[in-house]
């Protein structure tokens, strides 16, 4: 009987941390569905979409992480084929450096003359 | 000197909204997609339309020659109207057509391919569309042309029609 225990408890965790990593894993597809644009939608990611465009590139992002690409490797794989539009989130690049480094600038900016003139108040 | 340098800070930032504005403007809101062009052509594995067996992509490729690949389904109406064209092509011998069966049903593929002929050395299947995206491509039909080395030198989107045809030959010429 407590053999049975033994082993009925093994099975349960080994059946909990196998449905956890089947629920971790399908988080990171949704994740990464949801970052690719869907290119003959309009302003639909790929998630939101059912066309058939859609469903072959979430077929296609399933076998990639099954094959163990991580979730950066298939955004290059997908850059690579369709180009930087089919993410959501751009990348660094130097395409993209007004983009990203405009508003840190600006916030300094603005940061340093709010500072300025309370400093010139004082 | 304050009023002159508030003056410059502002014109500095017209001018930079203007040039924003005007290259944003200019640009088209229309999404065209990146030519996937001077790529190597992507290795896979796929179904044989008429034996139905798997083949290598470096088997399909093999020879050193110019090679188009055709996506196309029986569902899809411009695929009908440019096979007339893809017919045509299929007679210079300086190319081999490779036909890509997108999402379709095999029944009315066949039924497709045994109406209108068929232009192609060899039809593989694309059952669920992902041998496409491994292509780069979005939809159908969407033609590539490769040249000797293995690399996709041209991608023409929707329908051939002439002038690409004519294009075509030239290059293969």
């Amino acid at each position: 009987m407590k053999t049975f225990k033994i082993f009925l408890t093994i099975l349960l965790v080994m059946g909990f941390s196998e449905l956890k990593s089947y629920e971790k894993n399908n988080e990171l597809k949704n994740k990464i569905f949801k970052n690719i644009r869907c290119l003959i939608c309009q302003g639909q990611s790929v998630y939101d979409s059912e066309s058939d465009f859609a469903s072959s590139i979430k077929l296609t992002v399933n076998k990639k992480i099954n094959d163990g690409m991580s979730e950066d490797q298939v955004y290059k794989f997908l850059r690579e084929k369709y180009g930087d539009w089919v993410i959501y989130d751009p990348a660094l690049n130097k395409n993209t450096y007004i983009l990203w480094l405009l508003p840190l600038l600006l916030f300094l900016t603005g940061g340093a003359i709010m500072i300025k003139k309370l400093n010139f108040k004082k | 000197m304050k009023i002159k340098l508030k003056l410059i800070t502002t014109l500095i930032f017209l001018v930079f909204c203007f040039i924003i504005f005007y290259k944003g403007l200019n640009n088209p809101n229309i999404y065209t997609p990146k030519m996937n062009v001077g790529k190597n052509l992507p290795t896979f594995k796929a179904q044989d339309f008429i034996t139905n067996t798997n083949i290598d992509s470096e088997k399909v490729f093999a020879e050193e020659s110019y090679y188009i690949v055709n996506i196309w389904a029986s569902w899809c109406i411009p695929c009908r109207k440019e096979h007339s064209l893809l017919m045509e092509l299929n007679k210079n011998k300086s190319i081999k057509l490779i036909g890509l069966n997108y999402r379709d049903n095999l029944d009315n593929a066949k039924k497709f391919i045994n109406e209108l002929g068929n232009p192609y050395m060899q039809i593989l299947i694309d059952k669920d569309g992902t041998l496409a995206i491994e292509f780069g491509a979005y939809g159908v039909p969407e033609t590539f042309l490769i040249d000797k080395n293995k690399k996709i030198i041209k991608r023409f989107i929707g329908p051939i029609n002439k002038e690409i045809l004519e294009e075509i030959k030239l290059i293969v010429k």
